[in-house]
């Protein structure tokens, strides 16, 4: 049943072969199983979740039918929801109750889909490998030494382990599409604005973009179409109709003009290059054609980010000061010792780290030099992109320089961490979207392929992902234990 | 001794007349319960989004139009970044180098009669912060968010102003034109209107500017004077002495009269400025900004030349009476020929513009009309005198039913009892004696009343004219026309003057 | 390295976060890392180019209609407040 996908379970439960209780039994009994040797899911909502699924059950017997009805996902911890702790991964929030839904949830929530608990992540979304969790890190089902990639570590890991038909996330500069990549599942990434911010605690403002991961990209384009749309209370999201996604997955891919970013391949290694070229191989006999085109500004993206991620992230994250919320420290001296001792130990080394990198570059003097700076490489960026999309329709490359690495092998080197996102932070510094597919193995562990689209091109990325799972079957393949 | 010379600069923070905040959709009335109207927005909470209110913004362009200001097409929200308990983001949403309104000006009126004309360098849009309370809390305070989010409008002038009039002036016109443009109620008890002062002082002739200080958090004309009175002479002692200002934040203690440094403030702070990525730039189309100036009143300047000009009163009569709104169209209403009252019956012609009653009515509407409203804090929309009656009562005097002093006393009467003028002359029988015969039987008892004084007059002493003019008030209970009144009694006085030589 | 001790203590000191002596030369050392990497940047020649604040530049801000919607909900909104007395957030004195 685990293994089923979305479309098939809702077919089931349409014919009555199966009931959302049973369904969403099923996925808790695995988690109390599995989640333990994993720990993707750091809060379980089983109780709300059976008699959520018994409503769902009794709105399909009187005939409604909502997109999702009866369907268990999981959330990120990063996703506002009523009533339920939402720790964002941080000590900072480990006793806070959202007291509101974020948009995403409540449109799940009014789609009929139900939510069996909350997945772990990096604290405040700030890593790359789910190490930096409040709550431990998560591991990868491949290989339980191994990270899975970060942030959305958590939520990659459960539907990976088949913990959850879908898991939502997001993606700042690479937080669906590389743990995706690392635990070989799809995760799209849309563009920014087309899934409403509100409720998703703010990592950083101008990259962060609500997304999914799913075990196909046809189950992708059903919860996406669910999530995403205009936001009354977001002023970042964006009035442009949302297209049938599913409709659109059978188009025929002759003709697809697909672009190899230069940068995207350079110093590539030749095993992760090899499984890129199988798969442009695949494009090639579906139709599609490909060029060759560069974006000189690109390898600058990731020093780029490490000056825009931070410096929001600084002001972003001034709210968590042991006042209204959150964590206080133990008997302050005065409103001084509240602030530093509150905040200095409800974040973590990372998150302290991001902090005191963004308010140095926002600081006078080096405002212009740094963040000023900045802002003008990532225009320069977006415009490369821009213009690559006037020749072509997608670009496509890796998602990852490497697979899974072992946990502990890169936490003590920010910088080395902070390389991981290397081919990812392009798109979310252009807002474009871009999704992960698995694409085969190296050393025995899932790799990703990246395709990126022009703004609001979501249906084609789909289209095109779908079209390689139609003849591939990487996203089939579960992690040894877990199928 | 060198001669001093003041530089004013100030920040006008006005907090604009919406329903609900800049930022959410929560209420901005004043003085409810702690933290009811404070909101998930206005509360900082994890993962909420600010939205822009439309009206802060209709607000701000049509201040801007209203002092010829550029109104930006495009401006951009900033982030102030900065801790304190009131300020529950850890950020100010602000403008910074984008603001909605840019360079205008203003004129104002000096004590001397003079015109100054006051640069406005900027107004931008912000959000106001919560408030701490420490009344009650032991070492601690209460922070309470109701006004966190409350929209305001900062305006910041050029440092234009030489004294603390001049500032009280500027601060007086800004605070006319905010009530008149509806973008702000002025209430300076609730703090919706309150300013900063930027302070320097410098020796006469020298182009350098001092360095100054910022009295932070001024609400109240009286308190702005005093306040910048009490830091110049401060900043002139510590020069003359040989020491130096400091650039610091000082705040007024109103009890103590003096400005003192505000410890909190004093470390040098790194706002952090960026642009919110919250929030996308604001763009404003010409069409929208003739939409807007197609909505602005009669600005207070131009209010007062129509009075001068049409009514003929004079540019301080004017400027008083042009001051609100309300206190132009009260007197509008009495004098306006166009208005609903007739201006004038009897024996006045109805000229089109009766500058005598237009005079009478403006000394009425501020002398005993402002003096009540005054006396009871009221404003002028609650005066219990209306338009329509207070003109009753000077037709009245005008057909001379009534003397100005009997009026003054009908007019405590209507503001009492909240009756028409007639109605209370009729009821008290004030109506005024202006038959010559009966004025001539009184004062002619009263002649023959009073031998020693009509004597003592004719021997000399005219201040005793004013005494016969009193015993007559007295007989006809001040009810005789004062104007007919002295000349009878100067006639009679002077027949028998003439009669005994 | 490119930041000082000291220049850390300020920063930590602007971010109010408490950092413990034994923390800080990991801080000292990851953040200079993390400085120089970024300061690749300011040897790239951008011209003309206006800085970038934001993927939707293009676009102009909503406005939303002057409304109250919200009602009084501070209970619920307090049950996560670390200290709350008559309603009010509590603090160490705040001194002005």
């Amino acid at each position: 049943m685990h293994d089923l996908s979305i479309g098939d379970l809702l077919s089931r439960l349409a014919k009555g072969e199966v009931s959302s209780v049973e369904l969403t039994q099923h996925f808790l009994s695995r988690i109390e199983r599995l989640n333990p040797g994993l720990n993707a899911v750091i809060t379980l909502t089983g109780p709300q979740a059976l008699q959520d699924a018994a409503v769902a059950d009794r709105r399909r017997v009187a005939g409604e039918r909502t997109p999702l009805l009866g369907i268990p996902l999981i959330h990120k911890d990063i996703f506002c929801t009523d009533g339920v702790r939402t720790s964002c991964g941080s000590r900072m929030l480990d006793n806070f109750i959202a007291p509101y839904d974020a948009t995403v949830v409540a449109r799940l929530k009014s789609a009929g889909a139900i939510m069996l608990g909350k997945a772990n992540m990096d604290e405040f979304a700030m890593g790359s490998s789910n190490e930096t969790s409040f709550y431990g890190p998560v591991k990868n089902p491949w290989d339980t030494t191994r990270v899975p990639g970060g942030s959305s570590g958590g939520s990659a890991a459960a539907v990976a382990a088949r913990l959850a038909p879908f898991a939502t996330g997001t993606d700042t500069g690479g937080s669906i599409r590389q743990p995706a990549a690392l635990t070989g599942v799809t995760g799209v990434k849309p563009t920014y604005g087309r899934v409403s911010r509100y409720g998703l605690i703010a990592f950083a403002s101008s990259l962060d973009q609500a997304g999914v991961f799913a075990r196909s990209a046809a189950d992708a384009a059903l919860v996406l179409r669910e999530i995403a749309g205009f936001d009354v209370r977001d002023s970042t999201s964006v009035d442009v109709p949302v297209p049938d996604y599913s409709a659109s997955l059978s188009t025929p891919l002759k003709g697809l003009k697909i672009g190899l970013l230069k940068e995207f391949f350079t110093g590539l290694e030749p095993r992760n290059e090899m499984l890129i070229q199988d798969a442009l191989k695949i494009y090639r006999s579906l139709g599609a054609t490909t060029v060759d085109v560069s974006l000189p500004s690109l390898p600058l993206s990731v020093p780029v980010y490490y000056v825009v991620a931070p410096a929001e992230c600084s002001s972003n994250l001034s709210r968590f000061d042991g006042v209204r919320f959150g964590y206080r420290c133990e008997q302050p001296k005065d409103l001084m010792d509240l602030y530093k001792r509150s905040r200095g130990e409800g974040f973590g080394t990372e998150v302290k780290r991001r902090i005191m990198t963004g308010t140095y570059v926002l600081c006078a003097g080096y405002f212009d030099a740094y963040y000023l700076k900045a802002q003008k490489i990532r225009r320069l960026i977006t415009d490369e992109f821009l213009a690559a999309f006037a020749q072509v329709d997608l670009l496509v490359g890796p998602t990852t320089p490497t697979p899974a690495f072992p946990i502990g092998a890169k936490v003590d080197d920010p910088l080395t961490m902070y390389l991981n996102d290397i081919y990812t932070i392009g798109a979310n510094l252009a807002g474009l979207p871009a999704l992960s597919l698995p694409c085969g193995y190296v050393d025995q562990l899932p790799m990703g392929l990246q395709l990126v689209g022009p703004h609001f091109a979501e249906a084609r990325l789909l289209n095109a992902a779908h079209q390689f799972q139609q003849v591939t079957d990487w996203h089939r393949h579960v992690a040894h234990g877990y199928e | 001794m060198s001669e001093w010379e003041t530089v004013i600069g100030l920040e006008i923070h006005a907090q604009l007349a919406t329903r609900s905040k800049i930022f959410s959709a929560a209420a901005t009335a004043y003085g409810a319960p702690p933290n009811t109207q404070a909101s998930l927005v206005d509360l900082a909470y994890p993962g909420v989004l600010p939205v822009l209110n439309a009206e802060v913004v209709r607000m701000a362009v049509k201040f801007g139009l209203a002092i010829g200001a550029q109104v930006a097409r495009r401006s951009v929200f900033a982030r102030k970044n900065y801790f304190y308990p009131d300020l529950p983001k850890g950020y100010q949403i602000s403008q910074y180098e984008l603001p909605v309104v840019g360079r205008g000006k203003i004129q104002v009126m000096l004590e001397d009669g003079s015109r100054k004309t006051i640069g406005i360098t900027r107004a931008h849009l912000e959000e106001d912060a919560g408030k701490s309370l420490h009344e009650g809390l032991a070492n601690a305070s209460g922070i309470d968010l109701n006004r966190a989010g409350t929209p305001l409008l900062e305006i910041v002038s050029e440092p234009d102003m030489r004294s603390a009039k001049e500032a009280v002036a500027y601060m007086k016109k800004i605070h006319t034109l905010v009530r008149y443009l509806n973008i702000c109620d002025g209430n300076m008890q609730e703090g919706s209107f309150r300013c900063d002062a930027n302070v320097s002082v410098r020796i006469l002739g020298q182009e350098k500017f001092g360095t100054r200080a910022e009295i932070k958090n001024l609400n109240s004309f009286r308190f702005v004077e005093k306040a910048i009175n009490y830091e110049v002479a401060r900043q002139i002692d510590l020069l003359e002495s040989g020491a130096k200002v400091f650039q610091e934040t000082r705040l007024y203690d109103s009890d103590k009269n003096e400005t003192r440094s505000m410890r909190s403030k004093e470390e040098a702070n790194d706002y952090r400025y960026f642009p919110d990525p919250d929030l996308l730039p604001v763009e404003i189309n010409e069409h929208y900004i003739q939409a807007v100036k197609n909505t602005l009143p009669e600005l207070p300047d131009d209010k007062a030349a129509r009075f001068a000009r049409d009514f003929g009163l004079s540019t301080y009569d004017a400027g008083v009476l042009s001051t609100s709104r309300d206190l132009g169209d009260y007197f509008e209403a009495i004098v306006n020929p166009a208005g609903v009252v007739p201006p004038l019956a009897g024996a006045v012609p109805p000229a089109a513009v009766n500058t005598e009653y237009a005079k009478l009515a403006a000394n009425w509407v501020m002398g005993e009309l402002s003096s009540a409203l005054n006396r009871e804090a009221l404003d002028i929309s609650a005066a219990r005198v209306t338009a329509v009656a207070l003109n009753g009562l000077l037709l009245r005097i005008v057909d001379q039913t009534i003397s100005g002093k009997i009026a003054k006393e009908v007019f405590g009467a209507m503001w009492l009892h909240g009756q028409s003028a007639d109605s209370i002359i009729a009821l008290q029988g004030l109506t005024q004696i202006t038959d010559t015969s009966t004025i001539e039987g009184v004062v002619d008892t009263v002649i023959a009343a009073n031998p020693k004084q009509l004597a003592d007059y004719r021997a000399g002493k005219d201040k005793l004219f004013g005494f016969f003019v009193g015993q007559v008030m007295k007989v006809t209970e001040g009810k005789a026309n004062p104007g007919q009144l002295n000349e009878l009694l100067k006639a009679k006085l002077a027949r028998s003057e003439s009669g005994g030589a | 390295m490119s930041l000082t001790r000291q220049d850390v203590e300020k920063i930590a000191h602007l971010a109010r976060l408490s950092i413990t002596e034994q923390q800080m030369p990991a801080y000292v050392t990851s953040l200079s890392n993390i400085v120089d990497f970024v300061a690749e940047l300011s040897s790239i020649d951008t011209g003309q180019v206006l800085p970038m604040a934001h993927p939707l530049e293009g676009q102009s801000q909503r406005l939303r209609a002057d409304e109250v919607s919200e009602a009084d909900q501070h209970v619920k909104y307090q049950v996560n407040a670390p200290e709350v007395q008559a309603g009010l957030y509590v603090v160490p004195r705040v001194i002005e």
